[in-house]
Formats: structure tokens, C-alpha cells, sequence
């Protein structure tokens, strides 16, 4: 089937290059990291984490969403997500794909990654969160794979199928929950060792990667003949919609737990986001974006005419991916390291490198994406035709 | 034809997975090296056992502020001692700085212990910090590849051969006490002092106190303990030989802990 | 075969590519490295042939043994005690670096990172 990527239009190719430009600038920057070494980042003693891992966590969240189109299908027998399904699974691929180059990027002995598997250490979650986003991948990419090329063939899957996509299920949820587990299972960190992370990263996924779906149906519908259907596209914004809600519910909680238990180490990095720590407020700006643009979309989903119209919807969605990607893929993250086990407060600016590798890293996640949606819909588009 | 191809597909692909997988589970199961560890308890058995160890020996400091703050530029040849003989580069810039000891205020070093009206001597006091070597260390339990490790004796070294630089043990340390080598840090190793008998680092692994394992070996005491002289200020030795100094010192001197609450059993002790 | 026209030259053109390093040398080597065995000793800590096919795996696992295991016991060979160390074993007789390390190394395209840490009387700095 790889194939039908090969031929396309226009456009198709130009989107292409677009993104094999980004990438080989991408891969520029890190030949300059990988030889000089992560003081090439903005990172540092105090803030040891950066971009990098932010992205990783904010896109484990994109790619367990991909579950929020399966389980309804294939679960409930939701019919109508039967045509979206296969959007969701490579969605969730191109995700995962972008989120092991984050870690290989995030690395400082990249050469010695294989170490993981090398001294197997059971006590560690990374260990485990190794093998989760692994299996992850490779079971979207089967079921995705088979089920397409059924559609091909336009016989119904396999049966032996079936056990794989209901194992890709609670999989979905067991990736974000061992991705918050890396964080909330750490003493001393006070802003991540909370019992709520991880519903708090389900739910904030369960908005975010839907939201990017909803967008890429609408694009897809202008680019090609496949049209994912207003009602599918209106149950993903029930999904959306919901789960953004339960997302602020969740973070009100972190709020009221930290002042009103008035505990410093609990409010430190919350003052530090949202209102400033000892004056210094480096991401209070994007914190507040992040608020409002998250309020303003939640708005435009509740009110009807907003939500049913494809171009105000499309904006609250942007709205929400762009709220839900700094709360996740800046703030919680950096915010977490301030202030440091020493009380010390270090401002962190990613170098030029930095984000054009994280650049990178996104482009080749949307170039396998692209890849994917082109052939998953050339097949659809295919049936249409006969 | 076809269905042959097919055959031979999944028999091949079969025996891959199996024949990749299959290292690592014997692996598992036989060598004694990574027996399934309980992440529950310690988690520091990560390579010995939960029990206690055979000998005994759990090593440990005590630091008496008091002689520090009578003897002003006492901390500073601690510092520079241990910094030497461990070719700790100085990269004059807090992005990249390394350190293994050093010197901070009595609320950076006890943040959970600040109050008000404390004694006036803590108001100027600077704690030296290091690597506590925590008896439950949280470091070695987030270590994805045991580079960090806890040994019989207690202490919690470092194999730099290993460590692949992910510094998921600089988030998990709630002391702060790692490092990272951001670049690479010859250069930044004064030639004139370079210690030859102990190696340098190389960049984009983490590194920190080490409780100078390589002078133990030899019958010296750790660069900064000897660099105390007879003052006092520091105590090295086991804390469960109850003859030992150090027991002796814990046992006539009331001692606090860098954020004892969080259950990691620090092994070092300070009096304030 | 469709596409033939294409296919054929594209695959003689990739295994032209692929085989680059070797046509490019001609099946020629370069001048093999004269081995030299250190003076003054005539027993290495396993046999020659041993050290020659499995000196890296000898120094992985005394690694292991000194760092992990806190092993530091010397190897004894005809009396003589050497450390487990490269350092202070090894090259206490394969003195020279070049002589003993790089030369092989060099020859078969091997870049161990040993160095980047450890030092080298005189190369270090």
C-alpha cells in the first residue's frame, strides 16, 4: 500500500518538502548538539529537563487519545467512527514516533540508549514507560495496517485481529498513566508528586489529541473527497468538550489542595507559573495564555452555534490544542524544576538549536502522519470511487 | 507461491521476536544480577540485595557546623580539596557548573526546617551540601540502567561507562546533589592541579560525591574529611558499628537531616 | 518486469554505492600493524590469543568487578600482581598507548572511548 504515498498532487509534494526542509534543519541542529553535548540547550544544573521532554510528555497524551475514536467503535459499536478509526491509530503512531525522537534527542550518551534493554531495571519507570510507548506503537501500526488493508480489499478484517485492538485500549490509558508516573512518583518535586497526575494527563490528552483530530478531519475534508461526517465530527467535540472540562476541574483541585493546605513547597511552582516567585515570573504570560485561550475555547464548545459551525469550531479547537500545549508541553514540565531542591529559582530560554530540533522532531512526526493519512485515504478515496 | 511466502513470514518473523527476546528474559530469570527487584520497599537493592548487607558496614558523615562556623575558610578547603582530587572542572558559569560540595544558607540546605527566630549564627552559617547516600535513595530507583547503584557499604556510586545522560536521577534527587556534564569538561580542568590517578568525566553523563570510594580503598579518609584536619568538623565511618567515631559522635549530639520527612534515610548528619 | 528501464540501473547504481569501500581499496588492507609484546614479561594475564580476540571483554569485566563489586583483588600471573585496571594493570607493561592501543585500533577502524576519561601519560593534556 506504501505506494499510494508516492503519487500526489501539487500541493501534496509541496507540503512535502515543507517538511523534509524542517526536518533536515532539524537534523543540522542535532549534529551540532550530539558533537558539542546538551550545553547546547537551554537546560542546566537546575532546570535539567527542558523542551525536549515536555514534548515528549504533551505528545504520549496525543497518542493515547487515539483510543477516544477506538473504544467507541470497536467497544460500543459507535458505527460512526468506523470511518475516523484508522485517523485516530495513525494519529496515535506519528505521536509516539515524535515522542521516542524526544527522548533519543533528550539523551546525553544517545549511543548508549540500548542500555535500557541491556540491564533491564525493573524499578524504574522509564524502564516501563520504554516498553509501554514500544508496544503502543507497534500495536497501532498493526491493527491500523491490517484493518486497512482489509478496507483494500474490501473484505472484513481478520478475526485474530480483534484481541490486538482490545488490547490497544486500556494500553492507550497505560502510556499517559506510566508517563505521569515518572513524574508523580519523584519526592522533593512538589508540583508533580501528586495522586491526580495522571487523570489530570488523561484528561487533558482525552482534550487535546481529539481537538487535533477534529482539525485534521476538517483539513482533510478540504484536501481530499473524504468527509469524516458532521455527526462524527460533533461526538469528538462531545469527547472534547468534556474531558476539557474534567481538565480544569482537575487543575482547580492542584489549586485549592496547595492554598488552602498552605503549604509552601505546594504553592512555590504554582506562584511561579501563574503570578511569580520572588518576582520572577518567566512563564506567567503563556501560563495566563494558556488560561484564557483554554476558558475562550471551552466557551466556544458549549455554545451551539459556535460548535456546529466548521470555521469557529475549527478556531476553539486551535484555541484548545494551543492552551493544552503549554500547560503540558511548557509548564508542567519546567515549572516542575522551580523551585529547585535548593530553593534556587533558574530561568529557563531553549537556544536556537533547541527549538529548531524541536522543530524537527514535530516535522517528522507530521511527515509520517502525512504518509499515513495519504494512504489510509487514498484507499478510502479508492472505494468511493467504485 | 504465495501462501508459502506468507509461511515463511511468519515462521521468520516468529523466531525473531523469540530469538530477541529470549537473551534478555534468560537474562532475567537466570543471572542473579537483576533478580527481580521489589520497587515497593528500598528499591535501592538495584544491584544487592534487600537484605541488610552481610558485613554490616553502612557508611556515613557527620558535619559539625559548629567548628565550621568557628573556623571561617575551613568549608571553602573542603570544596576545594574534594574538587581537586576528583578533576571537578570549573566552568565559571551556573549553566554548566559541576559540583560534588558545597557551601549553601540554612534555609536552602533545611527548607523544611526554616522558622522564624532561629539562632542568630544560622543567619551567616553556610552548610556544606553533598550526596547523602541515602540508605532508600530515590536516584537509583529512577536509574533506568543501574548506572547508579547502591553498594554493600552503602555509599551510592556512579558507573559513568553506563549512565546514557537521560538525568531522570537529577529530577528524582530532592537534594539536588547531581550534576550534569552539559559539555565536554577537560578543558575546564585546571592542568597544573589535574589529579593522574582519578579519571575525568565525559560529556552528557551525571555525576556527583562519590564518598571518595578510590581513597577508601587505599586506608585514607574522604578529600574533605582530611582536609578538616583534626577540627572535628567532619566525622567519617560506619554507622553501624556502634564503636565507631561517627557512633559515637551521633550519640552525644542531638543531629538534624536534609529533608528527613521524605524517608530516603539520608546517611549524612549535620549539627547545627 | 514493469519499469525495468529504471529499476535495473537503479540497482546497479546502489550496489556500486554500497560497495564503495571495497572496490575503492582494492580487497588492499593497508600494512597490517607489526605486533610487539612488551619487554621483561613473557606471561599476560590469559593466554595470547585469548587477549588478542577478548582484551575488551577482560576490561568490562573488571569493571564490573571493581566499581559494582567492590573487587579489587589483583590478578596474580607467575607471582607478579597486577590491579584490575587498565590504568594500573595493563599498562604497567603495555606502557605506550600508541604502541599497544592505538596502532590496532586504528588498523581495524576501532575508536574506543576509554581515553575520553581516563589518562594518558603525555596525551591527555
Amino acid at each position: 500500500m506504501l505506494e499510494k504515498a508516492l503519487t500526489g498532487s501539487n500541493r501534496y509534494w509541496g507540503w512535502i518538502a515543507v517538511l523534509l526542509a524542517f526536518m533536515a534543519a532539524g537534523a543540522l541542529s542535532y549534529v551540532q548538539q550530539y558533537n558539542y553535548g546538551l550545553g547546547l540547550t537551554g537546560m542546566s544544573r537546575d532546570v535539567s529537563w527542558g523542551v525536549y521532554i515536555a514534548q515528549f510528555t504533551f505528545l504520549v497524551g496525543v497518542a493515547a487519545s487515539g483510543v477516544m475514536v477506538v473504544l467507541p467503535y470497536y467497544l460500543h459499536n459507535y458505527k460512526t467512527f468506523g470511518k475516523i478509526t484508522i485517523l485516530g491509530e495513525f494519529l496515535a503512531v506519528a505521536a509516539v514516533s515524535m515522542c521516542l525522537l524526544f527522548i533519543l534527542a533528550d539523551l546525553g550518551q544517545p549511543l548508549r540508549a540500548l542500555n535500557v534493554l541491556l540491564h533491564p531495571t525493573p524499578n524504574s519507570i522509564l524502564f516501563w514507560d520504554m516498553i509501554v510507548l514500544n508496544v503502543y506503537l507497534f500495536l497501532n501500526i498493526f491493527v491500523g495496517w491490517v484493518v486497512l488493508n482489509a478496507e483494500k480489499k474490501e473484505v472484513a478484517p481478520p478475526k485474530w485481529i480483534k484481541p490486538f485492538i482490545y488490547i490497544s485500549i486500556p494500553w492507550a490509558v497505560s502510556i499517559h498513566t506510566v508517563t505521569a508516573f515518572l513524574y508523580a512518583g519523584l519526592p522533593g518535586r512538589h508540583f508533580w508528586l501528586t495522586a491526580i497526575l495522571a487523570p489530570r494527563f488523561l484528561a487533558s490528552a482525552f482534550a487535546g489529541g481529539p481537538a487535533l483530530l477534529i482539525l485534521l478531519c476538517l483539513i482533510i475534508k478540504r484536501v481530499t473527497k473524504f468527509d469524516a461526517g458532521q455527526e462524527a465530527i460533533q461526538k469528538l467535540v462531545t469527547i472534547v468538550t468534556y474531558a476539557a472540562l474534567i481538565n480544569v476541574f482537575f487543575v482547580l483541585l492542584e489549586f485549592f489542595t496547595a492554598y488552602y493546605s498552605n503549604i509552601p513547597g505546594h504553592m512555590h511552582t504554582l506562584d511561579y507559573l501563574f503570578f511569580g516567585l520572588h518576582g520572577q515570573g518567566q512563564l506567567v504570560p503563556w501560563m495566563r495564555v494558556s488560561t484564557i485561550f483554554g476558558i475562550i475555547a471551552i466557551v466556544m464548545f458549549l455554545v451551539p452555534a459556535t460548535r456546529k459551525r466548521e470555521d469557529t469550531l475549527a478556531i476553539a479547537c486551535v484555541l484548545l490544542f494551543i492552551s493544552l500545549w503549554i500547560d503540558k508541553g511548557i509548564g508542567l514540565v519546567i515549572g516542575g524544576f522551580v523551585p529547585s531542591p535548593l530553593e534556587e529559582i533558574t530561568a529557563y530560554h531553549p537556544s536556537f538549536q533547541e527549538i529548531m530540533i524541536t522543530l524537527g522532531v514535530w516535522a517528522t512526526g507530521f511527515f509520517i502522519l502525512t504518509v499515513l493519512y495519504k494512504i489510509a485515504l487514498s484507499v478510502k478515496e479508492e472505494k468511493m470511487i467504485s | 507461491m504465495d501462501i508459502k511466502r506468507r509461511q515463511f513470514l511468519k515462521i521468520a518473523g516468529l523466531s525473531t521476536i523469540a530469538g530477541l527476546g529470549a537473551p534478555a528474559a534468560f537474562n532475567l530469570l537466570l543471572k542473579g544480577e537483576s533478580s527481580p527487584v521489589s520497587f515497593a520497599s528500598s528499591g535501592a537493592g538495584a544491584e544487592v540485595s534487600h537484605d541488610a548487607a552481610p558485613t554490616g558496614v553502612r557508611l556515613g558523615m557527620v558535619v559539625d557546623q559548629r567548628v565550621f562556623d568557628a573556623n571561617q575558610g575551613l568549608a571553602q578547603k573542603c570544596i576545594t580539596a574534594c574538587h581537586l582530587v576528583h578533576n571537578v572542572p570549573n566552568f565559571g558559569n551556573p549553566k554548566d557548573e559541576i559540583k560534588w560540595i558545597f557551601g549553601v544558607p540554612y534555609e536552602k540546605a533545611f527548607p523544611t526546617m526554616s522558622h522564624y527566630h532561629r539562632d542568630e549564627h544560622l543567619h551567616n552559617s553556610r552548610f556544606l551540601v553533598f550526596c547523602n547516600h541515602c540508605d532508600n535513595p530515590p536516584c537509583v530507583r529512577a536509574c533506568p540502567t543501574k548506572a547508579t547503584f547502591k553498594r554493600k557499604d552503602g555509599i551510592v556510586a556512579m558507573d559513568y561507562h553506563r549512565c546514557i545522560g537521560c538525568r531522570f536521577c537529577m529530577a528524582a534527587c530532592p537534594y539536588g546533589m547531581r550534576s550534569f556534564n552539559w559539555r565536554d569538561p577537560r578543558p575546564f580542568i585546571d592542568k597544573a592541579t589535574y589529579n593522574k590517578e582519578f579519571p575525568t568525566r565525559m560529556r552528557g553523563v551525571v555525576e556527583k560525591c562519590n564518598f571518595c570510594v578510590e581513597r577508601l580503598v587505599k586506608g585514607l579518609q574522604p578529600a574533605c574529611v582530611e582536609a578538616c584536619g583534626s577540627s572535628g568538623a567532619m566525622v567519617f565511618g560506619d554507622l553501624n558499628d556502634s564503636h565507631s567515631e561517627i557512633s559515637k559522635v551521633l550519640k552525644e549530639n542531638f543531629t538534624i537531616q536534609r529533608k528527613a520527612s521524605l524517608g530516603t534515610l539520608p546517611s549524612v548528619f549535620y549539627i547545627v | 518486469m514493469y519499469d525495468g528501464k529504471l529499476i535495473i540501473p537503479g540497482l546497479i547504481v546502489f550496489v556500486a554505492l554500497m560497495t564503495f569501500p571495497i572496490w575503492k581499496n582494492m580487497g588492499n588492507a593497508g600494512p597490517v600493524p607489526k605486533l610487539e609484546k612488551p619487554k621483561g614479561v613473557t606471561k599476560c594475564v590469559e593466554s595470547v590469543q585469548y587477549m588478542r580476540t577478548s582484551h575488551m571483554k577482560v576490561l568490562d569485566d573488571w569493571r564490573d568487578q571493581v566499581l559494582r563489586e567492590g573487587n579489587r583483588t589483583p590478578v596474580e600471573v607467575e607471582g607478579v600482581k597486577y590491579d584490575r585496571s587498565l590504568m594500573n594493570g595493563c599498562m604497567k607493561c603495555h606502557t605506550e598507548k600508541k604502541k599497544f592501543c592505538d596502532e590496532c585500533h586504528t588498523y581495524t577502524s576501532v575508536k574506543p572511548y576509554c581515553w575520553d576519561c581516563h589518562y594518558v601519560p603525555k596525551e591527555t593534556f
